[in-house]
């Protein structure tokens, strides 16, 4: 076990799996001389040189579409997003042609791709730069969707989606790449796919958190406990496929519920999770299912407005006591 | 020509020099002689293009075109009988162009192309038969009934599909190409698109990163003129397509896509550029579909005229006009040809009709190629 950060820890997920597979490359902007806008790709281009640790113009579209066409014809890109709000330019290409080529062409090409990022809300960017869009992406048959919460889970999970043979939308959390973790050294270590992780456990209110609401939602959990409520945090990990089983083997013991997403509430993640527990634990609730979700509104700049729109311990605490009646 | 176009002729120019077999009108103020020896000259230049083939591979030329034409109608015809459903846009008019280009290449070369497609995958090698059954929506389609007439794919055959979002297969072609050089191989990748595409984002992101790292792909812009139903006048401040190369130093060249030897040539030399050294190419190559944009089209664009006046340029028209004055064959051999097509097309649709429809269990097949199960640990 080492101690690294989110950011080490992707950099040495790509650094194993391109030493790993000759046909793994990674492009993206300012991914190889500047060693990454983020830090994420620092010394690759130095390690792999420039054939597999590319740079790419400011051309969103053009080099999505150009890794899903190296995929097609046998290859395993990595694209970067410098954001994931910059994917927005490239949508058609992860959407129209990296989600839907295997099943339009009959099952004969398969897309072995990673478009990854951070995303999320940032600091004090305002509305373009901050903003969460995996609900978009999570909405796709066709695509998985990964968002890893600690060092170990951004290693193993993105060592996973590498070797995926399916497009993989892996979005880190632009303010959670210097959070540090234990991260097991064995370069063979991965996390599958698809499986939900429970990050803490506890009998009286279950807290569904992914990103960014994971240390917030553990946080919460932390003072909760002194106040005599005990809190499950789970995290998805992967929120396409979603591993709604344990999500449900949990609503079963705690028979309450919050949602914690940055997502914006209409038509989120936090809805889709809200309405399968309904659909599959509705007799095991004790109350409604409660979202707390990012503000509906466009994200502002100034600091004490984005405070407001992103949440964080306090409202979640105050959503586990109104589930659990205390309020 | 081997670096990039200066100073392309303008397409008027370009038709008028570079077709071999031109009918066209004679504006009125033009010296007779001096047309005169040019036909005469385009004559020459057409005799010599024939001398390069042997037969066997003119005959298969003009078979191919054949096919795709009879192919095409009877497409018309079990779509008016309501037997293929949704949108089918067809390519008669332009079958020169995807002939011509794709005898240019080898079978393990790839081609990737819009939603007007059918003719595409005919010329790549695809069977006559897998494609009816897929507009029929048959389990024995190219794409198992999947992706319809705009999503055809041969992974065998190096068909990379029909894309229906107008450019989409444009970055995806470039990185096809990138592939193959990153592979170390000397695959080509031919990418057929309609002018309208070149509007896009995507056609210019693509261009860019195509010369900017050396890219063996060669851009096919079909030019049939019109975006559905917006002519090129209406939609392209720079109608001169192939100059458009000129903003990534791109070789190009302008191309009779009525003249499939025209067609077969300038891919060839694009070819050679691409295998040889990793260089991209844009062909802009003249064309002009005889039908709508798909089969729901008024077509009130257009004038009947208009269309006549380019169906005296009719491609088949053409080639056959020229294999029969310079003796290659006789005209008992084209009318073998054409009874051969006809049989293969009738043959494709019985098929189509006789296949049987996916499985309902297919609608969850094929969504993901490592599926996750439920509850996997």
């Amino acid at each position: 076990m080492s101690t690294i950060t989110i950011r080490e820890a992707l950099n040495q997920a790509i650094r194993e799996e391109l030493a790993r597979d000759e046909t793994v490359f990674l492009m993206g902007e300012e991914v190889a001389e500047y060693d990454g806008a983020y830090k994420v790709t620092k010394g690759l281009l130095q390690e792999f040189g420039g054939k597999r640790i590319i740079d790419t113009p400011i051309t969103e579209l053009g080099f999505a579409g150009l890794g899903v066409g190296a995929a097609m014809a046998g290859l395993r890109p990595i694209v970067e997003f410098m954001t994931f709000n910059f994917s927005i330019l490239a949508t058609d290409q992860i959407v129209n042609s990296a989600a839907k080529m295997l099943y339009m062409s009959g099952g004969q090409f398969k897309i072995p791709i990673v478009f990854r990022g951070p995303g999320g809300s940032a600091y004090q960017v305002s509305s373009q730069h901050s903003q969460a869009l995996e609900s978009w992406y999570a909405y796709f048959p066709g695509l998985k969707v990964v968002m890893p919460s600690t060092p170990a889970d951004a290693k193993g999970l993105l060592k996973s989606s590498i070797r995926d043979d399916d497009p993989v939308v892996f979005i880190e959390q632009e303010r959670m790449y210097g959070n540090k973790g234990e991260v097991p050294d064995d370069p063979d270590f991965t996390i599958p796919l698809g499986v939900a992780d429970v990050k803490r456990e506890g009998t009286d209110v279950t807290i569904v958190a992914r990103s960014l609401m994971v240390p917030i939602a553990l946080k919460a959990a932390e003072t909760l406990e002194e106040q005599g409520v005990s809190c499950e945090v789970i995290d998805p990990r992967t929120i396409r496929p979603l591993d709604i089983e344990t999500i449900v083997e949990s609503v079963k013991k705690t028979n309450r519920v919050v949602v914690a997403e940055e997502s914006h509430p209409i038509c989120g993640m936090g809805a889709e999770i809200s309405t399968q527990i309904m659909e599959r634990a509705f007799d095991y609730l004790d109350g409604p299912v409660k979202r707390v979700s990012g503000a509906d509104v466009p994200m502002p700049y100034a600091k004490n407005l984005e405070d407001l729109a992103v949440p964080d311990v306090k409202k979640i605490i105050a959503a586990v006591r109104e589930v659990a009646y205390l309020d | 020509m081997s670096k990039q176009t200066a100073a392309p002729p303008s397409a008027a120019q370009a038709e008028e020099q570079q077709s071999s077999t031109g009918v066209m009108d004679a504006p009125p103020d033009v010296d007779q002689q001096q047309l005169k020896r040019e036909r005469d000259k385009a004559k020459e230049r057409q005799k010599d293009r024939l001398s390069r083939l042997d037969s066997g591979h003119l005959l298969e030329l003009y078979r191919q075109m054949l096919l795709i034409r009879r192919f095409e109608e009877k497409s018309a015809e079990a779509y008016v009988a309501g037997k293929i459903g949704g949108f089918c846009h067809l390519y008669i008019g332009q079958e020169a162009v995807g002939v011509g280009a794709i005898s240019a290449i080898r079978q393990d070369d790839y081609v990737l192309a819009s939603y007007r497609e059918h003719g595409l995958a005919l010329a790549k090698g695809m069977t006559a038969r897998s494609i009816m059954a897929e507009l029929f929506g048959k389990a024995t389609g190219c794409s198992k009934g999947k992706g319809g007439s705009m999503h055809m794919f041969d992974k065998s055959l190096g068909f990379l599909g029909g894309h229906a979002i107008v450019g989409g297969q444009i970055p995806l072609a470039t990185g096809t190409a990138f592939a193959t050089k990153y592979q170390g191989t000397d695959r080509v990748t031919l990418c057929f698109f309609g002018e309208a595409a070149v509007n896009q984002g995507a056609f210019h992101e693509s261009l860019n990163m195509a010369q900017l790292w050396k890219l063996p792909c060669i851009y096919i812009c079909e030019n049939n003129q019109y975006g559905m139903g917006t002519s090129l006048e209406r939609a392209m401040s720079l109608r001169d397509i192939a100059q458009k190369a000129c903003a990534y130093e791109m070789a190009s060249e302008f191309v009779d896509g009525m003249d499939v030897l025209a067609v077969r040539e300038a891919t060839l030399r694009a070819v050679e550029r691409a295998r040889n050294d990793y260089l991209p190419t844009l062909l802009e190559i003249r064309t002009y579909r005889f039908m709508g944009h798909s089969m729901s089209d008024p077509g009130n664009y257009r004038t009947r005229a208009e269309i006549e006046k380019y169906q005296e340029r009719d491609p088949i028209k053409l080639f056959s006009a020229s294999l029969l004055e310079e003796k290659v064959f006789d005209s008992k051999v084209l009318e073998d040809i054409d009874r051969k097509v006809r049989e293969e097309v009738e043959d494709s649709l019985r098929f189509a009709e006789e296949s049987p429809l996916p499985d309902p269990e297919e609608l969850y097949t094929d969504i993901y190629a490592s599926p996750i199960e439920p509850g996997r640990k």
